[in-house]
C-alpha cells in the first residue's frame, strides 16, 4: 500500500472516526463538562482585572472593564474549543499496554487520536454557548470586530490553534515512552503556557521582553492570536502574517511530534508492548 | 505461512532489591540485566494450520506472538508472516493478521461493540457489502445480536470475548494470533469460542496460532503443538506423537460390577483411581491388548474405555524433563 493509498484510506475512515469520537464524548459527557470547568481561570482573571480597572478610574493601562470582559470571555471560549486530553490518553495507553491495539490498525495513530478529540468540538461548542450569549448580550460585544474577513480569519486561527495545541500535547504525551510517566510535565507546560499564551494576562500588559519572547513561542498562537483577532486588534494583513507564523509552528510541531513518536514506538517495540 | 529462524528477543530489565534505601539508590544508579524471553526459536507453519503454542508462564509465548504481529522488534533472527516482515507493520500486513489478547481489549469501554465494529470497518477500509456479509456470518457463529448494542462495560466476560473476536476478525484476516482467548470463561463459553475458531479456520483457510492454559482448547483445536520453555523450543509436532513419546502408557477405565481384589488390579497396571465402582488403571502401551483381553474375560466389569493420559499430565512431564535437562547441562 503506497503512502497515497494509505492517506486516502485515512481520509475515507475519518467520517466514521469522527462519528464514533462524538459518541464517546457524549458517553463521557459528565466527565467532559467537569474537565471543561477546570479551564475557567479566565473568569477568575476577569473578576480580578475588572476590579483593577474600576479602581483605576474605569481603565488600567488603556484596558477598560469592557475590554477585560471581552478579552477573558473570548479567551475562555477559545481555550475550551481548542483543549483536549490526548496527553493523558497517550500516557494511559502506553502504561497499560493498550497502545498495542492502536498500533495494529492500518491508520496512523495521530489520525485516530486527532479524529476522536476533534469530534468533541460540537459538544465543546454547546458548553461555550452560554459564555458567547453573555458576551453577545453585554456591552462588551462592542469590543469585538465587525469585519467579516477578520471573523473568517478568526475561525482559521482557531482551527490552527486546535491543531497546534493537539500536536503540543501529543509531543508531551510521547515523552512517556522515555520517562515512563509524562503527566507531571503538563504542570510545567501549563505554567509557561499561562504566561506566553495570554491565558492569565493579556500580552500587552506584560513587560516588552515577555511580549517579544511570546512572538517566538507556539503558545501565543495557541490562544492569544485568535483571541486578539476577534477583538480586532490587528488589520487583515497583520492577521494573515500571524496566521502564516501559526501554521509554521504547526509544521514544526508536527515534525517534532512525528519524530518523537517514531523514536518512542521503536523504544516501545524494543522494551515491551 | 509463518516462519521464524533462530528468533531471539532479549529484554533489558531494571532490577532492584526491596526497601527505601534501594529505591533511593536506584534514582542515581540503576542495575539492568538482560532477560532472554525468546532465545533462538525456529518453526514454520503452513497456511490453514491450527497450531497450539504452549509453555508455562514466562516461557516466551506472548513475546513470540507480539514479534509475529509486529509489536515487538526481534533482537535477532528472521521472522516472516505471509511474505511480510512484521516489524515494518505495513498496512497490507496489518490487514492480513489479527492479534487477540484475552487480557487486553480493543472494544470502546462505554460504547456498544457495534461502534467498535464500525470503527474497525473504517480503519481497515472494509467495503460495506463485505462488512455486512462478515457481520452476518460472525453474528450467526457467535450470536452477537442481543449483545452488540449494549455498552461494552455491561457485557459479561464471555460476551465481551465474543465481541473482541468479532472486532478482531471483521476485516477477514488470514492469520490469527490468539493469546489466551478463553481465559476466565466458563466451560460452555470455552466450547463456543473453540467451535467458532475452528469454523473460521475452515471457512477462510486461516492460519491459527493459539496459546492457552486450558489444554482442552489445544486438544480440541490443534492437531499440532509447539512447546517452548524459558524461551527455547522443546517440542514441535503432533499431539499423539508427543503423548506417545512422553507417556507411552494408556489409561484404561471401567465400571466394576462385582468385587475385584486390589492385587488383581495391580497385576494389570498402576491404579490411578478407585472411586466407588469406577476404576482407572495406567497400563504400559505394549501390555494394553493383553490386559484388556484379560479384564473382559476374567473380571466382572462393564463400560470399558482406553484413553491417552490427559494433555496436562503430558505437558507437566515435558516441562519436568526440560527443567531436568537444563539443570544437568
Amino acid at each position: 500500500m503506497t503512502v497515497a493509498a494509505r492517506t486516502l484510506a485515512s481520509i475515507r475512515a475519518t467520517p466514521t472516526l469522527l462519528r464514533v469520537g462524538l459518541a464517546e464524548a457524549i458517553a463521557y459527557r459528565a466527565e467532559f463538562v467537569v474537565w471543561m470547568l477546570t479551564s475557567t481561570m479566565p473568569l477568575v482573571m476577569l473578576g480580578l482585572w475588572t476590579s483593577v480597572a474600576a479602581e483605576g478610574e474605569g481603565a488600567f493601562a488603556q484596558f477598560t472593564a469592557d475590554d477585560f470582559i471581552a478579552y477573558y470571555l473570548v479567551t475562555l471560549m477559545v481555550r475550551n474549543l481548542t483543549g483536549n486530553w490526548v496527553l493523558w490518553q497517550i500516557n494511559d495507553e502506553i502504561r497499560r499496554g493498550l497502545l498495542s491495539m492502536r498500533l495494529l490498525r492500518p491508520v496512523h495513530p495521530f489520525v485516530t487520536y486527532a479524529a476522536s478529540h476533534f469530534a468533541s468540538v460540537p459538544l465543546r461548542c454547546v458548553v461555550v454557548l452560554p459564555f458567547a450569549l453573555i458576551l453577545a448580550l453585554s456591552a462588551a460585544r462592542a469590543q469585538l470586530t465587525g469585519d467579516p474577513a477578520l471573523i473568517a480569519l478568526f475561525a482559521a486561527a482557531v482551527l490552527g490553534s486546535w491543531i497546534l495545541t493537539f500536536l503540543t500535547l501529543v509531543t508531551l504525551g510521547c515523552l512517556c515512552f522515555f520517562i515512563e510517566k509524562s503527566m507531571a510535565l503538563f504542570e510545567v507546560y501549563m505554567g509557561v503556557f499561562a504566561i506566553f499564551s495570554g491565558y492569565l494576562i493579556p500580552l500587552p500588559l506584560l513587560p516588552g521582553w515577555v511580549r517579544d519572547a511570546a512572538d517566538w513561542t507556539p503558545f501565543r498562537y495557541m490562544l492569544a492570536f485568535p483571541v486578539e483577532t476577534l477583538l480586532g486588534w490587528y488589520d487583515r494583513g497583520d492577521v494573515l502574517g500571524l496566521l502564516g507564523r501559526q501554521w509554521l509552528f504547526v509544521g514544526v510541531m508536527l515534525a517534532i511530534a512525528l519524530g518523537l513518536w517514531r523514536a518512542g514506538v521503536r523504544r516501545f517495540e524494543a522494551y515491551g508492548a | 505461512m509463518i516462519r521464524t529462524t533462530e528468533l531471539k528477543k532479549h529484554y533489558r530489565v531494571h532490577r532492584r532489591p526491596p526497601g527505601l534505601a534501594a529505591a533511593i539508590k536506584s534514582v542515581f544508579h540503576r542495575k539492568y540485566e538482560v532477560v532472554p524471553a525468546v532465545d533462538g526459536v525456529s518453526f514454520a507453519i503452513e497456511r490453514g494450520e491450527r497450531v497450539g503454542f504452549l509453555g508455562p508462564n514466562g516461557a516466551g509465548k506472548t513475546t513470540t506472538l507480539k514479534v509475529l504481529s509486529g509489536l515487538l522488534h526481534p533482537t535477532s533472527g528472521g521472522v516472516e508472516v505471509d511474505g511480510f516482515e512484521p516489524r515494518r507493520r505495513q498496512a497490507d500486513f496489518l490487514k492480513r493478521i489479527t492479534l487477540v489478547m484475552g487480557q487486553k481489549q480493543q472494544l470502546i469501554w462505554d460504547l456498544p461493540p457495534s461502534e467498535t465494529f464500525a470503527l474497525n470497518r473504517a480503519v481497515f477500509d472494509v467495503p460495506d457489502a463485505v462488512f455486512r456479509e462478515t457481520m452476518d456470518e460472525l453474528d450467526r457463529l457467535l450470536d452477537l445480536g442481543p449483545i452488540s448494542s449494549k455498552p461494552a462495560r455491561q457485557l459479561s466476560l464471555g460476551e465481551r470475548m465474543k465481541c473482541e473476536l468479532a472486532a478482531a476478525l471483521l476485516h477477514r484476516p488470514t492469520t490469527l494470533f490468539l493469546d489466551e482467548p478463553t481465559i476466565g470463561l466458563d466451560v460452555s463459553m470455552q466450547v463456543a469460542i473453540r467451535e467458532f475458531i475452528r469454523a473460521y479456520n475452515e471457512r477462510f483457510s486461516a492460519t491459527v496460532l493459539l496459546t492457552s492454559h486450558y489444554m482442552e482448547d489445544v486438544a480440541a483445536l490443534c492437531p499440532r503443538v509447539i512447546v517452548i520453555d524459558k524461551g527455547t523450543l522443546i517440542y514441535d509436532g503432533d499431539v499423539p506423537s508427543l503423548v506417545k513419546r512422553l507417556h507411552p502408557d494408556k489409561r484404561v477405565s471401567f465400571t466394576r460390577t462385582g468385587p475385584i481384589a486390589v492385587d488383581q488390579l495391580e497385576r494389570l497396571g498402576a491404579v490411578v483411581s478407585h472411586d466407588g465402582m469406577r476404576v482407572v488403571l495406567q497400563v504400559p502401551g505394549d501390555r494394553v491388548h493383553d490386559a484388556v483381553v484379560h479384564m473382559l474375560g476374567a473380571l466382572p466389569i462393564t463400560d470399558l474405555s482406553i484413553e491417552d493420559p490427559p494433555l496436562e499430565t503430558v505437558m507437566r512431564e515435558l516441562f519436568r524433563a526440560s527443567h531436568q535437562s537444563r539443570k544437568s547441562s
